[in-house]
């Protein structure tokens, strides 16, 4: 399998101004490398602060990395200047967490989903209408010219967000990042939306990342898993063997963390992991983790970074208990 | 006697589109000590019920009736002002999505926490300190956090210091209203552990309202489930989640990502109807998978098939 998008390494760090004279170094993501392929789909899966969000615009090269490169389709696009780079913003697109503010009040969803087109110059104004009536037919805004007409404050969240993914879907991209794109939308439809992602990934064979918060709805939408925590990947695997058999304290803690609706939850404490993520500026020495580890081991998680390492096959973990 | 039991709650907004009929026929009771899960879709009126409870009304409110029974007392009766003074942060109390961003920037969080007993209570601000102090170590927080500042502290301590506000005069019941969506995970769960611990070290009652049913379940001893303004069905615990009736809880059950399970969850297709025209019969039978003709013109009436366990379908009666 030839990769779709390959991030190489990627770091990207941030200047944050401290007082008048000093600045101090945020580093969003610090050494990351995924490969995406075709009609695949990674979930990165963290906390705020991990830099899940950092990576997938890095990704899309809405940020430009501090070190590494975004390889896509065999192509460096990390140094390509932003006239030369119009190919790749319409292959890769982004679907965005805020169905309410990410879409303009004052468009009906016709002009949403025209706009991209218009600012491609692709197709005449009739052809336009047809791309138009298959992305909503391919979102289920159905019937097409109804909803065509609307604006977003008549919809639900449920159906904004199809309109978000119907946008990203209008000029046939072959990779799409979903940062976090059913988590302002209510429990009973986040399915609805994840499957619906999933059959047009099946139909036009797109690779997807898939950033999100919550590990439960990234089982139903990854093929892999790479759980982030302050800027580096901690583990990655499948996602049916990082949901199953977690190796990284922090997986485990997550994990815990997402009840399943079950009477018996009330009767016991859920098992957490104490404090929270520290700030990026100030990255804990050796395993970023190691403060709020339940299974610290002194005199080596805080010393020295453990890497990212293949401990079974194909399930790579970065934690001094399995090495 | 029940600490709280509501009968025939009813709450319609007045809007230039015509009368919101945000809660209707609403009735429950929470006993002591005991957590009610109030769940459902946005939209479905949860936020609303409690507002009709708590009397916060906005200005364009169409009707409010129905009886509000705070330990045996009338309390929908009561004059605002005594309401206000008598009843509301005092025996009930609440704690609202997105509080944690209302913190006084410029204020110790321990005085904001404190400002309540100042304000109801005839009691000198050393006293109202040694309260709050108490009351950190309880929720989980260092003493010296009194003295700190909300843009000091992190998402989970600001949500910890605004359920220290509902607790400080210590209500019959806390209301929390999606008191944790927007919290990290791991948070999340931290809270919950606490929200667990006070209902064991203090019996206190909660209602706490969420569109994520397995969230509840970490916390509720008993479900109501709401649709369009009405309760569609109540039970304990382990009868709504394991023997749901309605079918739209049932569909609430399978539209949950589960973790621990390896089933493909399904979703409700469709969303919550428009409040100003709801549908004839049965609110929730143009989404039914099993609705039949009476369900589109006949309200169901509420049916009890076991002790304890109501639903509001033609399924099961009538």
């Amino acid at each position: 399998m030839t990769a779709l998008i390959e991030l190489k390494d990627i770091k990207m760090h941030f200047k944050v101004r401290k007082g008048w004279f000093s600045t101090l170094e945020l580093k969003a993501v610090d050494g990351v490398s995924i490969s995406i392929g075709r009609g695949n789909t990674i979930g990165v899966v963290g906390e705020s602060g991990s830099g899940k969000t950092t990576l997938g615009r890095v990704s899309l090269r809405l940020l430009d990395p501090t070190a590494g490169k975004v390889v896509f389709d065999g192509k460096d696009v990390t140094e390509i200047k932003e006239s030369k780079l119009k190919w790749f913003r319409r292959e890769a697109q982004g679907i965005f967490q805020d169905p309410y503010s990410s879409l303009n009040p004052y468009m009906t969803v016709e002009r949403i989903l025209e706009e991209p087109l218009v600012i491609h110059k692709i197709g005449s104004h009739g052809e336009h209408e047809e791309l138009i009536d298959k992305a909503l037919t391919d979102v289920k805004l159905t019937p097409t010219e109804e909803f065509a007409r609307k604006y977003p404050h008549m919809l639900s969240g449920g159906q904004r967000q199809r309109v978000g993914v119907a946008r990203s879907l209008i000029l046939s991209p072959n990779y799409i990042v979903a940062d976090e794109p059913v988590s302002m939308i209510d429990a009973s439809s986040r399915v609805e939306v994840l499957s619906l992602l999933r059959g047009l990934q099946e139909k036009y064979q797109i690779g997807f990342m898939y950033i999100t918060h919550d590990i439960a709805t990234s089982k139903y939408f990854s093929q892999r898993i790479a759980v982030m925590y302050l800027g580096r990947i901690v583990e990655f695997a499948e996602a049916k063997i990082v949901i199953e058999e977690p190796l990284h304290p922090y997986t485990q803690a997550l994990i815990a963390a997402v009840p399943d609706p079950d009477p018996n939850n009330r009767l016991h404490d859920r098992s957490v992991v104490p404090g929270e993520p520290p700030n990026p500026i100030n990255v804990p020495s050796g395993c970023r983790f190691h403060p709020r580890c339940p299974r610290f081991m002194k005199n080596k998680c805080e010393i020295e970074e453990p890497e990212l390492r293949e401990v079974k096959p194909g399930h790579q973990v970065a934690c001094y208990l399995y090495y | 006697m029940s600490i709280l039991q509501v009968e025939d709650l009813k709450l319609h907004y007045q809007t230039l589109r015509g009368t919101v009929r945000a809660v209707e026929d609403v009735r429950f009771t929470i006993e002591k000590g005991e957590t009610l899960g109030l769940v459902g879709e946005s939209g479905c009126g949860k936020t609303s019920t409690v507002i009709a409870v708590t009397r916060v009304l906005p200005k364009n409110i169409g009707a409010l009736e129905g009886k509000v029974l705070l330990m045996g007392e009338d309390i929908s009766k009561l004059p605002d002002e005594k309401f206000r003074k008598e009843v509301r942060w005092k025996k009930i109390s609440m704690v609202f999505q997105g509080a944690m961003n209302s913190l006084n920037p410029v204020i110790k969080v321990g005085d904001q926490v404190a400002e309540p007993i100042l304000l109801h209570e005839q009691s000198t601000k050393s006293e109202a300190r040694e309260r709050v102090l108490d009351l950190l170590e309880i929720i989980g927080l260092p003493k010296e956090f009194y003295s700190r500042y909300a843009h000091e502290l992190s998402g989970g301590m600001k949500q910890r210091i605004i359920i220290a506000m509902a607790l400080i005069l210590n209500p019959s019941l806390v209301i929390l209203d999606e008191p944790t969506s927007a919290l990290d995970v791991s948070i999340q769960a931290q809270i919950m552990n606490l929200l667990k611990s006070l209902k064991r070290k203090l019996g206190i009652s909660m209602i706490f309202i969420t569109h994520d049913i397995a969230l509840a379940s970490d916390l509720s001893d008993k479900f109501a489930v709401m649709y369009a303004g009405n309760i569609v069905e109540v039970g304990t615990a382990e009868q709504v989640l394991t023997k749901a009736l309605h079918p739209y809880t049932q569909l609430l059950l399978a539209s949950t990502p589960r973790l621990r399970r390896d089933v493909v969850p399904s979703y409700i297709p469709g969303s919550p109807p428009d409040l100003v025209a709801p549908p004839t019969g049965c609110r929730f039978h143009p989404r039914c998978p099993k609705a039949f003709d009476r369900c589109s013109s006949e309200v169901p009436a509420d049916f009890e098939p076991e002790p304890g366990h109501r639903v509001r379908c033609w399924l099961y009666g009538g």
